[in-house]
């Protein structure tokens, strides 16, 4: 190989990589002066962390014994299946804690103890990445604050229950929209006074330099063993790799070891909501617009002015207006492909996996397996699927079973 | 060259330059501008002002409050610059700073968005998001509009950081009394002198503090500790939060709230260099 291919080889790679808080055009560290030195201390101590064999070695111990890892990949026996196509489900449902929240929490919780930081905080929307950080601080003991919108509060109580049963503080915030970005706007605030003996355990992949970066990192260990149990169970790479997309750290962190493998597809499933051309729904990456929004330059939904709007979804773990800006890089780079799936279709897969694999899915990856069935009732020649089952839908049972009630009562109006 | 005549002229008697901060069209543009005009009446020696933004980051609750008004009446960012506009007319010679957020200067264009400040007369704009390793984004546009890029100096900024905070604001520099975001709740304490020093040393625009600054006490205390000016913002605009349903009592309040602290920047201070 000559040196210029070397070059352009290493440069070609290098497109997916980050450079420094960027990646691409997108991320950065767009937060008050005050936190810079709190994300620069947080940079510098992950990446010691990540190169140190004995930081590595307890975090695997956790992974492996307290959490569940490795999880399985499960062939569907019914779910999509065509004469042509076979879809794999990353079993994530069943790590601790319910979702693969987990993983990056016992991480980051790991690295905060490490850092010398007493207290954790945390930001909640449908009180997943809150239960996960419950349990990991009330593991190592560290004391844990979550922040969590008030209509989040109000349609998760189960989960704020869970918080405060492992010993979390939760606290219900009323400003702004009551919702996710306004839990994270607190914690912010919190945390722009308290760093000193506060670590922020943001829970997807997205925020302010280095969060973008570490969570993909701590997330990847999905796609590695999804990588190895497709090849070990098929032989060969899968023909596509699918993720419900919120923030989108259960998606980088499946794609994050196929992104090199050029032959496969990596397809991301936004929230449609009431469809992608209502005004409700949470298709940052389809439908919204270049801006700036909790430390990061990425897609958000925002007005012609830059305010932020709020988003919908039927699964709280996808409500959120913005999005982690690696995604935005791949799709502007035509890496990865985005789409969208309505809260009815979610609804009809979440009932429909339940129903014949016996897996009760979260609303969130119901988004995923919506599409995936679809692309299976189009394949024409041999295909295989990979979708990461991100979560469990037991939190959703109370919200679904309402749904469901209702829409019964408006068959038999309708029948009336 | 507003920042540098009037502070020079303040600076000259011993004073301190007072710089109040209110939300435009908060709680509506009328009384926007009469609050505006009462700021100014009672001691104001320059204005902040804030657009409202719906994603507060670095404000606590009160001026959080106070944003949620312009939204709720769809007051838009351009009717805000507008009225900044009405206020430049009324006043050719006030130093006025705006304060906003990342994503309303990157919405509309940033090289749109400081136009438009440079047409309504705005001198200065501080992006409370943005830190100064990120000013690239926006210092080629600002400067091409004649606008000058205010940055925030935290009391326990390593030197590096400070050299380049001193060197790339403009106008002023924002130093600030302490951690956290905006508010009354816990006050401002005196600011360390070292960290001041080393800021004139690399040779910063005038320091103005702010943050937890509420009573004529931390205005004495800032002099002491050696800023050239002091702003205040929750303060004034919790009686905004109080009283916007009964005008003329906020009016008031207002007034002799300012004329207050007006009155104690503008002593003989024996510490001013």
């Amino acid at each position: 190989m000559s040196l210029k291919e070397r070059i352009d080889q290493v440069s070609d790679n290098s497109q997916y990589e980050y450079q420094g808080a960027y990646i691409g055009q997108y991320g950065g560290q767009f937060v008050p002066q005050i936190l810079v030195p709190a994300l620069e201390q947080l940079e510098e101590a992950f990446e010691a962390a990540i190169i140190d064999d004995e930081f590595i070695g307890e975090l695997n111990r956790l992974l492996n014994d307290y959490a569940g890892r490795p999880t399985p990949l499960t062939e569907c026996e019914t779910f999509g299946r065509t004469e042509h196509c076979r879809i794999f489900l990353k079993r994530e449902d069943l790590l601790h804690g319910g979702a693969h929240k987990t993983n990056q929490v016992l991480a980051q919780a790991l690295l905060a103890k490490r850092m010398g930081k007493h207290r954790i905080i945390a930001e909640t929307g449908a009180g997943q990445h809150g239960v996960a950080t419950a349990l990991a601080c009330s593991l190592l003991g560290l004391k844990a604050t979550i922040y969590m919108g008030k209509k989040d509060c109000d349609r998760q109580a189960p989960n704020v229950f869970r918080m405060k049963l492992m010993g979390a503080e939760v606290i219900s915030v009323d400003n702004g929209s009551a919702s996710l970005k306004d839990a994270i706007n607190e914690a912010l605030r919190d945390w722009a006074s308290s760093y000193e003996d506060t670590h922020y355990l943001l829970g997807t992949a997205a925020g302010p330099a280095p969060f973008p970066k570490m969570v993909k990192r701590f997330q990847q260990v999905i796609g590695e063993e999804a990588k190895k149990q497709i090849l070990e169970q098929t032989g060969q790479l899968p023909d596509a790799v699918i993720a419900c997309v919120g923030g989108g750290s259960n998606a980088i962190g499946i794609f994050a070891d196929f992104i090199k493998e050029e032959g496969v597809k990596l397809i991301g499933v936004e929230p449609a909501g009431h469809g992608l051309d209502s005004e409700a729904h949470g298709a940052t990456l389809l439908r919204g617009t270049e801006g700036i929004i909790h430390g990061s330059r990425t897609h958000i939904l925002q007005t012609e002015e830059g305010q932020i709007k709020e988003s919908h979804s039927i699964s709280a773990g996808l409500d959120y207006p913005a999005v982690g800006p690696e995604h935005v890089h791949l799709m502007t780079s035509g890496r990865a492909e985005y789409v969208g799936i309505t809260d009815d279709e979610a609804l009809e897969a979440f009932q429909e996996l339940s129903k014949t694999e016996g897996i009760i899915p979260a609303l969130e990856s119901s988004h995923a397996l919506a599409y995936a069935k679809k692309l299976a009732q189009a394949a024409t020649e041999p295909t295989t699927l990979l979708v990461n089952l991100s979560g469990r839908g037991d939190k959703d049972l109370s919200h679904v079973m309402s749904i469901l009630e209702e829409n019964d009562q408006q068959g038999v109006t309708d029948a009336l | 060259m507003r920042y540098k005549n009037m502070f020079d002229k303040v600076s000259a008697k011993g004073h301190l330059a007072y710089i109040p901060f209110v939300i435009v069209g908060d709680p509506d543009a009328e009384l926007s501008l009469k609050i505006i005009d009462t700021l100014v009446a009672n001691g104001a020696d320059g204005l902040e002002l804030g657009l409202a933004f719906s994603d507060p980051v670095a404000d606590g609750p009160v001026i959080q409050q106070a944003t949620l008004r312009p939204l709720a009446n769809k007051f838009s960012i351009e009717a805000g610059l507008n009225l900044i506009g009405q206020v430049r007319q009324k006043y050719p010679e006030l130093p006025i700073g705006l304060l906003t957020y990342a994503n309303l200067v990157f919405a509309q264009g940033i090289d749109v968005f400081f136009g438009k400040c440079n047409a309504q007369g705005i001198d200065s704009v501080l992006v409370a998001d943005c830190p100064v390793k990120e000013s690239e984004l926006f210092e080629a546009d600002a400067k091409k509009n004649n606008t000058d890029l205010v940055f925030i100096a935290p009391p326990d900024a390593d030197d590096a950081t400070l050299k380049v905070t001193a060197e790339k604001s403009k106008g002023y520099t924002y130093v600030l009394s302490r951690k956290g975001i905006t508010g009354t709740e816990v006050a401002a304490t005196k600011a360390k002198t070292d960290f001041l020093q080393k800021l004139k040393q690399y040779q910063s625009p005038p320091l103005v503090q702010g943050f937890g600054i509420s009573e004529p006490k931390h205005v004495f205390d800032a002099a002491n500790a050696g800023v050239d000016g002091i702003i205040t913002g929750s303060a004034i605009v919790n009686l905004i939060n109080q009283h916007y349903n009964n005008p003329q009592i906020m009016l008031e309040q207002i007034a002799d709230y300012v004329s207050d602290i007006a009155q104690a920047a503008h002593t003989e201070h024996t510490c001013v260099s």
